[in-house]
């Protein structure tokens, strides 16, 4: 199988490695970066678990090949906080209980930052629609959103 | 550690630089070498084991394949790796093609449709394809290419079954193109899913629109459907029958009963043929209905 030198900057340390043609962003992460906050619920684009941030844009890790992100900027829940500081999305979750057992809230996070990124005012329903792809088996979402939209209101 | 899930399958990463250079690598055999776009169809079907190509070209980093341009005179050109979002997005889309950025904004989730193009969309030929009936109805037509040159072909004659399509062996779709859509137009695409969020759909419909003094009923119509036949399809005999009758709420039902009889379902794990069938009326009706009242809002 081919390999391919690929490089890209992860949570803003710039790296080159090889991987081979068969890689998934998902299992290259986790496996040979070591980068855990990335979960691998479903490999097939269902459940949001995988989420990271691919040149700003939310994508599901585990339909995009290692090989294809030469170039690229990647981001993780890892790499949303600083120095100890979380960012605000993170904050929010936890003073409004957003998160139970944790490990939808990766992805979350993600997709919720994706959003107030292009949206930085979104009403509930945007981030219900933002959301859609991330599958929680515990909060019942209410808290999330209601976290969602704490962070919106804090972030203007 | 590693993870629990296999891996994918073994095959060789493709970049092409150009088309050309895409379609000289792809030769004859899509079982052995198959073009990727975003992967969401084709990645999934690669862990299922439905299909096992050994080398994969990749279509994303061609110049002007993934352009979206819109021309007041000629109308919309997508190129086929633009994403779902990409043209969703596109404020031209958007004044012009709003009925095609809904049926989008039903595909899976946000996420997805940042990597998932509609060209993908239209050669994964999957019977419920959400992009299809909203292209079909705006009368679209693709561009393929081969080593030997191009050609075009409407959307309408492309489906062949499921995951069949008019591509031959070593032929790419490069760009999807649909014309002006006609004047004070207004259309509607229903999706029935198990629930809301971005499931295929148990039935699609899309319903279009436009004041025609030509015919009876001052109205010209457009009717698709996706996941109720072997192909997403037009329902051209209803179209007619709209125009040939004053258009009333039984005219309306009459052609919901043609959409019916014409769909040819399967029961899958989604929903049943019959459930199918009788939702291919209710979805019918209930979309020209509501084309119907901002058609006569308009006027
Ligand atoms: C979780 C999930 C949910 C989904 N939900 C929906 C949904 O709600 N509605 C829906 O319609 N679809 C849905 N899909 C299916 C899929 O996302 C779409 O069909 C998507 O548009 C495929 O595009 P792609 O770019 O990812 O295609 P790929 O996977 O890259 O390719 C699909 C097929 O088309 C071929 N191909 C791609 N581009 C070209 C080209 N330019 N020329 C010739 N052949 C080409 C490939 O070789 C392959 O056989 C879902 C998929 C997943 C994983
Ligand atoms: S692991 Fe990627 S979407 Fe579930
Ligand atoms: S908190 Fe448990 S899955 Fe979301």
């Amino acid at each position: 199988m081919k390999h391919h030198t690929i490089s890209f900057t992860l949570n803003g340390t710039h790296e080159i490695r090889d991987v081979r043609s068969n890689l998934t962003l998902l299992r290259f992460l986790r496996e040979q970066l070591g980068v855990m906050g990335v979960k691998s619920g479903c490999d097939t684009g269902e459940c949001g678990a995988c989420t990271v941030l691919l040149n700003g844009e939310p994508v599901n890790a585990c339909l995009v090949l290692a090989a294809e992100i030469d170039g690229g900027k990647v981001i993780t829940v890892e790499g949303l906080s600083m120095d100890d500081q979380l960012d605000p999305l993170q904050q929010t979750f936890i003073d409004h209980n957003g998160i139970q057992c944790g490990f939808c809230t990766p992805g979350v996070l993600i997709s919720a930052k994706a959003l107030l990124t292009r949206n930085p005012h979104p009403d509930r329903d945007e981030i219900k629609d933002a959301l859609r792809g991330n599958l929680c088996r515990c909060t019942g979402y209410v808290r999330m959103i209601d976290a969602v939209e704490a962070a919106a209101k804090e972030g203007n | 550690m590693e993870l629990p899930l296999p891996e994918l399958p073994a095959f060789d990463y493709l970049h092409a630089s150009s088309a050309q250079h895409a379609l000289e690598q792809l030769g004859g055999s899509i079982a052995r070498t198959r073009v990727l776009s975003g992967g969401t169809d084709l990645f999934v079907q690669m862990r299922a084991g439905s299909i096992a190509p050994t080398e994969l070209i990749d279509l994303k980093h061609i110049p002007g394949l993934a352009t979206i341009e819109f021309d007041e005179n000629s109308g919309l050109t997508i190129g086929a790796a633009a994403t779902m979002n990409a043209v969703a997005r596109d404020p031209e889309v958007q004044a012009n093609y709003p009925l095609l950025v809904r049926a989008l904004e039903t595909v899976a989730s946000y996420q997805l449709r940042n990597r998932a193009t509609i060209g993908g969309n239209l050669c994964n030929a999957s019977p419920a394809a959400d992009s299809a009936p909203s292209l079909l109805v705006l009368g679209s037509r693709l561009t393929l290419e081969s080593v030997g040159g191009q050609r075009e072909l409407a959307l309408n004659d492309f489906f062949k079954g499921p995951g069949e399509t008019a591509l031959t062996p070593g032929e790419i779709l490069t760009k999807i193109s649909l014309p002006l859509a006609p004047t004070g137009w207004k259309g509607r695409y229903l999706k029935l899913g198990r629930n809301t969020s971005g499931d295929l759909a148990i039935v699609g419909v899309a319903v279009l629109g436009f004041p025609d003094p030509e015919p009876t009923s001052g109205f010209r119509f457009r009717i698709a459907l996706a996941s109720v036949a072997p192909t997403p399809i037009r329902v051209a005999d209803a179209e007619e029958l709209l125009e040939t009758t004053t258009l009333s709420d039984e005219s309306i039902e009459q052609a919901a009963r043609i959409a019916q009889d014409l769909a040819r379902p399967i029961s899958d794990a989604r929903a049943s043929a019959e459930y199918r069938r009788a939702m291919v009326f209710e979805l019918t009706a209930w979309a020209l209905k509501d084309v119907r009242q901002m058609l006569e809002e308009e006027a």
